[in-house]
């Protein structure tokens, strides 16, 4: 399987990546090479082997349900490009 | 020819814990913009989530309560999207093995019932909020609300009405409530849900669905189903395809309309999340949980059957929420066993129809259960009639006395079952009613009626009916 240049430009979008169209045919050479290993994996056989969600085999730690954080908003916001009000401002975002 | 409606429902459920699902953070309600989002919400570099176990724990009451199979082990994933308040460009949730499997919930309608499948619930962390007016052209983000824990609960597409969407919805809300899971305030957004809806010919494949987003009523739900499958049979009658989309409902106008066209699932690129490990659920635990659940609702509703005498259709209503199961149990205990069939009745009717007059909950009613059922008890036990009945209520409602028994006595209301003291009556009143008396002898039944009510108005309602009946029976026939 080798993408298109209309599916890097998708990709591109979906990840909120702008490329050029130069840009575009280099990412597209380098995720197809990625594609290229992964069929190389595809073609190992795991039939009967378990999936693994996690390299270690170990399992969740669960932490106790117990407020441990105070407000640190100043600390944050002193950092943050804009606020106001408490809040964080950004540019313009509606459906 | 006629349409299939078919629906599917996913809520988010809001769990009652104190802290967020991987952060210390308080999830209170109303605080301040952002004073509770710490590093791990505001997804600062090099945080690590750990995971809250009371969010998990409810997830294992859910799954006993809806007999689900709680997967022994299951994985969080990342759903990756990009929006302002979803710092971490991605959301923790879980994906191909989710925490609770299967299982349903049993829904009425009336004397019907039907079960709806669920597909599955899993845990999820919520997004923050985006305030869209008033910043110069910018949006505001609090993301207090961002990681607080929520179990989204999705069903098989079952249902085949907004009426049972409904009463599913209910039910579901009911529950998670019993079990203590999550509060149900659907205007604080607890409870939220989103319909898929398509519409078919019966037998043929399902149709295309469009998935309303966000209802927080029970009347939002049927309003907005029953306008988009109108409007989905419109489509299709015109020669139109369904695209699959997602739509809002607007409450003022009643209609739905296309917000986004619903990406698929693939675009998500759901992965593992390599910062949480698999959460495993073993058995010892699950049986943990299960001797903490209360009873649950569709047990209570046998036992209430056996144990009291109630119909299917009476348990079903006393269980409806778990107030009303505790208010009906709190008043048979003071009543006792026999008097489980009174109960219910006066709890059905008189106090339904005055809680729902004022708007109330069983929960805030002014006539306690203790109360109610000391009233039943001198129905019973024929101290009151059942018209007198119904003045001790009103006067409990009005919180005239502490008792049933102190308002009988403050207000002379004691049934008269004295024979010597009703016969003197009656007498008294065949005397000053001989016209009636004469109609009776000449065969018109409605005359016993009106002498009866005579009895009864002498007395002002405190003589026994059933008493005066016999008397009355007795005198004009002797």
């Amino acid at each position: 399987m080798s993408l298109t240049p209309e599916d890097v430009s998708r990709i591109a979008l979906l990840s909120r990546i702008e490329l050029s169209a130069a840009e575009r045919e280099s990412t597209r050479g380098q995720l197809n090479g990625i594609l290229g290993f992964i069929e190389q994996l595809q073609a190992v056989d795991t039939a009967g082997i378990e999936p693994m969600a996690h390299a270690v085999d170990v399992v969740q730690r669960l932490r106790p349900d117990v407020v441990t954080e105070s407000d640190r908003r100043a600390d944050f916001q002193a950092v943050a490009p804009e606020t106001e009000a408490g809040l964080y401002l950004v540019p313009k975002v509606i459906e | 020819m006629s349409w299939e409606i078919v629906i599917g429902l996913e809520t988010h459920a809001q769990l009652q814990t104190k802290s967020k699902i991987f952060s210390g953070s308080s999830i209170a309600f109303g605080a301040e913009p952002n004073v509770q989002a710490n590093a791990v919400d505001i997804a600062l570099p090099g945080v690590l989530p750990v995971l809250n176990r009371e969010a998990v724990v409810c997830a294992i009451k859910f799954g006993l309560a809806v007999g689900a199979t709680i997967a022994p082990r299951s994985i969080f994933a990342r759903k990756n999207y990009f929006y302002p308040d979803l710092p971490k460009g991605y959301q923790i949730s879980q994906f191909e093995i989710p925490v609770v499997q299967g299982g349903g919930l049993a829904i009425r309608q009336g004397e019907q019932e039907k079960f709806v499948h669920l597909t599955r619930a899993h845990l999820e962390e919520d997004a923050g909020k985006s305030l869209h007016e008033d910043f110069h052209g910018k949006s505001g983000i609090d993301l207090n609300r961002a990681g607080t824990p929520l179990l989204e609960i999705v069903t098989e597409p079952d249902m085949r009405s907004s009426a049972e969407a409904v009463a599913y919805a209910r039910a579901l809300h009911a529950l998670v409530q019993w079990i203590g899971i999550c509060d149900g305030n659907m205007q604080e957004g607890s409870f939220r849900c989103d319909a898929n809806v398509s519409v078919r010919r019966p037998g043929e494949p399902l149709g295309t669905r469009r998935e309303i987003k966000n209802l927080n009523s029970f009347r939002f739900m049927q309003q907005a189903i029953d306008f988009e499958v109108q409007w989905q049979i419109n489509e299709i009658v015109e020669g139109r395809a369904i695209r699959q989309a997602t739509v809002l409902f607007d409450p003022d106008t009643g209609e739905t309309r296309a917000m986004r066209s619903k990406e698929d699932a693939h675009d998500y690129r759901y992965f593992p999340d390599p910062d949480l490990l698999p959460l495993e659920i073993g058995a010892g635990w699950i049986a943990e949980v299960k001797s903490g659940l209360p009873e649950l609702p569709q047990a209570m509703q046998a036992r209430f059957q056996v144990e009291y005498g109630l119909s299917a259709y009476d348990a079903a209503i006393l269980t409806a929420s778990r107030a009303m199961a505790d208010y009906y149990v709190a008043a048979v205990t003071v009543a006792g066993a026999a008097n489980g069939k009174a109960v219910a009745n006066w709890i059905m009717g008189e106090l339904a129809a005055r809680l729902n007059k004022n708007d109330m909950d069983v929960a805030a009613s002014p006539i306690s259960a203790a109360q109610l059922a000391g009233l039943i008890q001198r129905i019973a036990d024929n101290t009151i009639s059942n018209n007198i009945a119904k003045k001790v209520f009103e006067a409990l409602w009005n919180g005239e006395g502490r008792s049933a028994d102190e308002i009988i006595e403050l207000q002379g209301l004691k049934q008269i079952t004295d024979s010597g003291a009703i016969e003197k009556i009656i007498d008294e009143v065949l005397t000053a009613n001989q016209k009636s008396v004469e109609e009776f002898r000449a065969g018109k039944e409605k005359a016993f009626n009106a002498l009866v009510g005579q009895a009864m108005k002498a007395t002002k309602g405190k003589a026994n009916p059933q008493q005066v009946n016999d008397l009355l029976k007795k005198k004009l026939g002797g």
